[in-house]
């Protein structure tokens, strides 16, 4: 009698153990029926092969699928959905291409929301039909303060960086650093046009003066710069401002080396630079030049240990690109979580306005006037090779932005949210 | 004036690799009567040779200037023995569409082993600086590659109008039937030529890296405007060719400064007035044009 006992109550407790585990399990996902096809869908549209693909492309969407895989993990059996998705679409930084994605996604594919989309003409293009169809966008990669400006709408919302905070980083510290004469190049779409205006304002603002311009067709299919730099000289600028992106921008530095332009009295300033990018050339290419960066994966131990995660999964060190796209979705999947629901107009409104803090946003709020994701930037300078302790080890951070100084202030805004 | 002279010597510099790659292409074509697709992708493939011979071997500039040519020289005519022959009897199209599907899958081994962001390739030792020319100072790097692919063009030159060898290439080139008839082995030196003209994009490819971005795409955007060159030369001329390419090399550069929205367009304005004004090219003559 008692040696069967002993079985029978440690199945019991057995049993009732499981049980309690199973009834934790099936509790809170009640909130499931809430969730559109019951699943989420995070589209990520980019450049897979081009120009942009090293600075975001594939290892974005590897950064989407961490922060899916991170959020699950953290909230296990309580996650409103597990079943959540991360698509990709490539638009060849081609507008027409985007928008025609986009609208596959939305409709098709049933993406609740869409991450990324550098180059700007291609970014505006999905927030129109982030606004047609009322699902989510948040934009990573793409520049242009339309986007929070005249072309803001309530479904999108503005990560990392844009124009404004270049310019006014960049432009605004080198011109007071005694650089007055700007000469500036830039390429001749969205971006950078509206790179060359940021700049313009800001260069004039801090006292300083642009004394010549040059645009060069984009994408630029010979490589070549050597026109835009020959005329250079002539206009006696103190310094270059380079307003090109990725490949492009590779090309016009190795140029602007060979030319000799530094000792002829024209110093190099980069409107926007990827880490990516430093790699490209080396460090001793760009030692010196300042630049502002949304984000740094060395900067402190917090950085590291995600840009150590994401080491594994991609075998390099993340842009700010990627660090920003894992915020970015990590960030909508918590404001879904947090509403029960991905209809967009509660996850909208759980956003808007929001105070965050994490690795990538640093004293981060969510402006609800104008979806612009504020956060503290930071201005930052290239390290000869000679201080380069590891690989990817190439910004010395001079100072960090603070975060209400960092961007465009909501009372200079021109969106109206409708 | 000087500034006007500074942007033309820039152009003549840009025209060399338009000059270099259109000869290989103009070569091929009229030998084989291929248009060869490939060509930039074998352009971007010098690029990279020289690349991957300075990380993996510390091989310098000078010797990569001669080995990757001679190493890529060969794959091109293994490359005409093995594919590009068979299809020379059928329409021209297939031979087009292998080179082209060639050039996509050479671009996406490339981008799979090194991604698309240009890679870094230092500028070799004893031309860094500048130099002075008299009336401006001008990137050492850039006069040598301007001197270097006039001097390979006049050496192309020399080669095909001095030498037996060439006689047999040029007349193969421009009447291969009746070459065949005086019973000279034309088929002999398809090989060889198909293989000089890959090996020109190669030499080009690598004098580009240290100038251009190294990356899988750079031969992409570049071959449109060097087929255009190759018509306004004229198809298939060999004179037309370089002529045109130091000639549109300038155009571009010169354009830049004082038109800049239609530095390029303006190429292919130019190759539209060529087709209407003189179908066969500026160089070509009527009855070898296609």
């Amino acid at each position: 009698m008692r040696r069967n006992l002993i079985p029978a109550i440690s199945t019991l407790a057995v049993v009732s153990l499981l049980a309690a585990c199973g009834g934790g399990a099936g509790g809170p996902s009640g909130g499931g029926g809430k969730i559109s096809d019951d699943k989420i869908v995070l589209g990520v549209i980019n450049d897979q092969t081009g120009i942009y693909s090293e600075l975001s492309g594939p290892n974005a969407v590897k950064a989407v699928q961490m922060a899916v895989d991170d959020f699950k993990a953290k909230h296990g059996d309580d996650a409103v959905s597990k079943n959540i998705e991360v698509i990709v679409a490539d638009h060849q930084n081609k507008p027409e291409v985007a928008n025609t994605k986009a609208q596959e996604m939305y409709d098709r594919q049933k993406a609740d929301a869409i991450f990324d989309v550098p180059t700007s003409s291609a970014a505006l293009a999905v927030a129109g039909q982030a606004a047609a169809k009322k699902k989510l966008y948040f934009n990573i990669t793409a520049a242009t303060t339309a986007l929070t400006g005249d072309k803001c709408n309530k479904y999108t919302f503005h990560y990392a960086y844009d124009t404004y905070m270049l310019a006014n980083g960049t432009g605004t510290t080198v011109t007071e650093a005694g650089a007055k004469n700007w000469y500036i190049v830039y390429p001749d779409y969205a971006f950078g046009q509206d790179m060359e205006k940021s700049f313009s304002t800001a260069v004039e603002q801090a006292g300083g003066k642009v004394v010549g311009k040059k645009s060069s067709e984009f994408p630029n299919t010979s490589g070549d710069f050597s026109s835009q730099l020959l005329q250079a000289p002539a206009a006696k600028p103190d310094v270059l401002g380079a307003m090109h992106a990725g490949g492009e921008l590779v090309n016009l530095v190795k140029q602007y080396n060979q030319f000799n332009l530094k000792d002829k009295g024209i110093g190099l300033s980069v409107g926007l630079m990827f880490i990516t990018d430093i790699h490209s050339l080396g460090p001793d290419a760009l030692a010196g030049t300042k630049f502002t960066d949304a984000w740094y994966w060395n900067f402190d131990q917090q950085n590291r240990e995600w840009a150590d995660k994401f080491k594994e999964k991609t075998g390099s060190r993340p842009s700010f690109a990627h660090a920003g796209n894992y915020s970015a979705a990590m960030n909508y999947l918590e404001a879904v979580q947090a509403a029960g629901t991905d209809a967009s107009d509660d996850v909208v409104k759980n956003l808007e306005g929001k105070e965050i803090n994490d690795f990538f946003l640093r004293n981060g709020k969510i402006r609800a006037e104008d979806h612009r994701v504020i956060h503290d930037v930071y201005l930052a300078e290239v390290k000869p090779k000679s201080e380069v302790k590891e690989d990817y080890d190439y910004e010395k951070i001079v100072t960090t932005i603070p975060a209400d100084k960092a961007f465009k202030p909501v009372s200079e805004s021109t969106c109206k949210m409708g | 004036m000087t500034d006007l002279l500074q942007h033309a010597f820039n152009g003549l510099v840009n025209g060399s690799f338009y000059a270099l790659l259109a000869l290989g292409l103009a070569v091929i074509f009229g030998m084989l009567g291929v248009v060869n697709f490939a060509h930039g992708a074998f352009y971007m493939l010098g690029a990279f040779g020289a690349f991957i011979l300075l990380n993996e071997a510390g091989v310098n500039f000078w010797v990569a200037l001669l080995v990757v040519p001679l190493a890529l020289g060969a794959v091109g005519m293994a490359l005409e023995r093995l594919l590009v022959r068979r299809l020379v009897a059928l329409d021209p199209l297939y031979n087009f569409l292998l080179t082209f599907g060639l050039t996509l899958i050479l671009q996406d081994l490339l981008r799979m082993k090194y991604g698309s962001q240009p890679q870094p390739y230092p500028q070799p030792a004893g031309l860094r600086g500048t130099v002075d020319l008299g009336l401006f100072d001008f990137p050492a790097y850039q006069v040598f590659v301007l001197v270097f692919s006039v001097l390979v063009s006049v050496g192309a030159w020399l080669l095909l109008a001095r030498t037996r060898v060439g006689m047999i290439i040029r007349a193969a080139t421009e009447r291969p039937e009746l070459t065949r008839a005086m019973g000279i082995d034309v088929g002999r030196w398809i090989s060889p030529v198909f293989g000089f003209g890959i090996a020109l994009a190669a030499l080009s490819g690598v004098l580009a890296a240290p100038m251009r971005a190294v990356s899988p795409l750079m031969g992409a955007d570049l071959i449109i405007l060097v087929f255009a060159v190759v018509v306004i030369g004229g198809l298939g001329s060999i004179f037309g060719s370089v002529a045109a390419g130091f000639l549109i090399g300038m155009l571009q550069a010169l354009g830049n400064v004082y038109v800049p929205g239609l530095a390029t367009t303006s190429v292919f304005i130019l190759m539209a007035v060529v087709l209407l004004w003189r179908p066969a090219g500026l160089f070509g003559r009527e009855e070898t044009a296609v």
